[in-house]
């Protein structure tokens, strides 16, 4: 009996002369729900442990990885709501313009340095495209500036040519705005433009993401829309106090608007980066626990075959011996 | 109550969509905004859904009222926090490139960047003051006021011995500023640092 229950150990098959049928199943079946001729001997449980095993630390992985990132979207969020008034006045003012017809617009892609975390990156990436799509034509150009490692990996692929600035490891210190404001002020001076449109997931809830474009317009499109009537045409009543011209005062306002509008932007995308790790990493884990409820049953019904295999080979040759 | 149902009945009209020369009501031009967009995502590419636009998340402002209200609606936010949103007070006055600018009910429309400087809001008797690092300030005709600021601190958490010692740091700095870079860091800083020493004295 001891022998039977140690069968799990026992890597070499056992050849008796005695039994009925010396079949010998192959040892490399992959199949464990083989039901073979009696005498076929089944493959070791060994490999269905060993299954188990790294299936149970993956979902442990994958369940820590989730109260992490829960952790962290606590903290983001919080920042998050706050920063939500940042945008809504310059919305108010300059209204949004997302088909505004120019010649140099640029996109801005935000996405995340880390994976796991869901189709958000790609979604963002898909957008980017669909835009330089629509604002692509005679005389006009779309170039890309990324923000983040997995938007440069997809974008790099077929866009290479059209991607201006590169920037990554953002979120290596918390996310404040003098960051923000540094790297707007970078994106400024090294690229023009005429519109700019900042794509992110905007978090509305942590499993629901919503993918945006965000319009900034250079100071000279905002006053040739202000001119031409329209939705910005009641710019123009506006009375612009100091500085010499209004054009100088227009081109602090743009600047300051893209500045805020990236830090929302930045921080929403990493609200929703967290919320779409935890929704993947749950789902993650219980696909795990289903496997491991699956590969249980696997290993017991070996197991159990194992055990039935030896009684009849030990009966059989019994049996042969008395009679 | 009388200005109350000119309000409602602004807002029903809003859905007839009439020409406002002042409003900075957006709802019924950014659907038009919204659905050019659309209809060119659409046609374009087809399978995705077309993102959405910051207006479809904001609240629309109401319309230029035909007479002046009693308050001023201030939303005055910073990059962490909204300090205030859309509070009704009697006066705010913003430190405005040009001077101190003080902006009732009724003001005309304006636009104007912020020096370092104090802001003091004015509800009833009482007075909040700020001290302010810089932004912008939107006023519109319907006598909303959006404050935008970078930094802003009460007065009372200035520290007057800090202030000092920044000065003199950066009157330093700016005497022995070589480039035109670092003599206009340096400058910004004795800017600051004046302003938050009135702020405190003054």
């Amino acid at each position: 009996m001891a022998a039977l229950r140690r069968e799990g150990r026992r890597f070499a098959p056992l050849i008796s002369p005695r039994s009925i049928t010396a079949v010998r199943s192959s040892p490399i079946a992959p199949t464990h729900e083989d039901e073979g001729p009696i005498g076929v001997r089944y493959i070791s449980t060994q490999v269905v442990r060993n299954r188990m095993k790294s299936v149970k630390n993956i979902q442990k992985i994958t369940k820590a990885m989730k109260m992490v990132a829960a952790s962290k979207l606590r903290a983001v969020q919080s920042k998050t709501e706050n920063s939500r008034g940042l945008w809504q006045p310059f919305t108010a003012l300059l209204g949004d313009l997302p088909s505004v017809d120019v010649k140099k617009s640029v996109v801005v892609t935000i996405s995340s340095d880390k994976g796991l975390c869901g189709g958000i990156n790609s979604t963002s990436v898909k957008i980017s495209k669909g835009i330089h799509k629509l604002n692509s034509g005679p005389e006009k150009e779309t170039k890309y500036v990324v923000l983040g490692e997995k938007a440069k990996a997809q974008l790099i692929r077929d866009s290479k040519k059209d991607i201006e600035l590169i920037i990554t490891e953002l979120q290596k210190n918390a996310l404040n705005y003098t960051q923000v404001s540094v790297l707007a002020d970078e994106i400024l001076k090294n690229v023009e433009f005429d519109a700019l449109r900042i794509v992110f997931n905007k978090f509305h809830s942590v499993v629901s993401f919503v993918p945006t474009v965000s319009t900034v317009l250079s100071p000279e499109i905002v006053e040739r829309e202000a001119e031409s009537g329209g939705k910005l045409g009641d710019l123009d009543n506006y009375e612009v106090e100091g500085g010499e011209t209004k054009g100088e005062i227009l081109q602090n306002l743009a600047e300051f608007q893209f500045s805020c509008v990236m830090f929302n932007a930045v921080l929403e995308n990493a609200c929703s980066e967290q919320g779409a790790r935890m929704s993947a990493m749950d789902s993650s884990s219980r696909n795990a626990g289903d496997m491991l409820d699956r590969l249980t049953l696997t290993y017991n019904r070996t197991r159990q075959a194992s055990i039935t295999t030896e009684l009849i080979e030990i009966i059989s040759g019994a049996s042969a011996l008395e009679g | 109550m009388l200005r109350q149902a000119s309000r409602l009945l602004a807002r029903r009209s809003i859905l007839a969509a009439r020409a406002r020369p002042f409003s900075t009501d957006l709802s019924a031009a950014d659907q038009t905004a919204d659905a050019t967009f659309t209809e060119a995502w659409n046609k374009v590419i087809p399978n995705i859904d077309p993102p959405k636009t910051p207006l479809s998340f904001m609240k629309p402002r109401p319309p230029t009222p035909s007479s002046i209200p009693s308050k001023l609606t201030v939303n005055f936010v910073l990059p962490y926090a909204s300090a205030l949103a859309t509070k009704e007070v009697d006066m705010v006055i913003v430190p405005a490139t040009t001077g101190q600018m003080g902006v009732l009910p009724g003001h005309v429309a304006t636009i104007a960047e912020l020096k370092p400087g104090v802001l003091s809001v004015h509800e009833g008797n009482e007075v909040t003051k700020y001290f302010v690092s810089s932004g912008f300030v939107f006023i519109h005709a319907n006598s909303f006021a959006d404050i935008i600021a970078v930094e802003a601190v009460p007065l009372d958490q200035l520290d007057a011995n800090l202030v000092q010692k920044g000065l003199a740091e950066f009157t330093s700095k700016l005497s022995s500023a070589t480039t035109d870079l670092e003599k206009a860091e340096a400058q910004i800083g004795i800017d600051v640092h004046s302003a938050l020493n009135s702020a405190l004295t003054g």
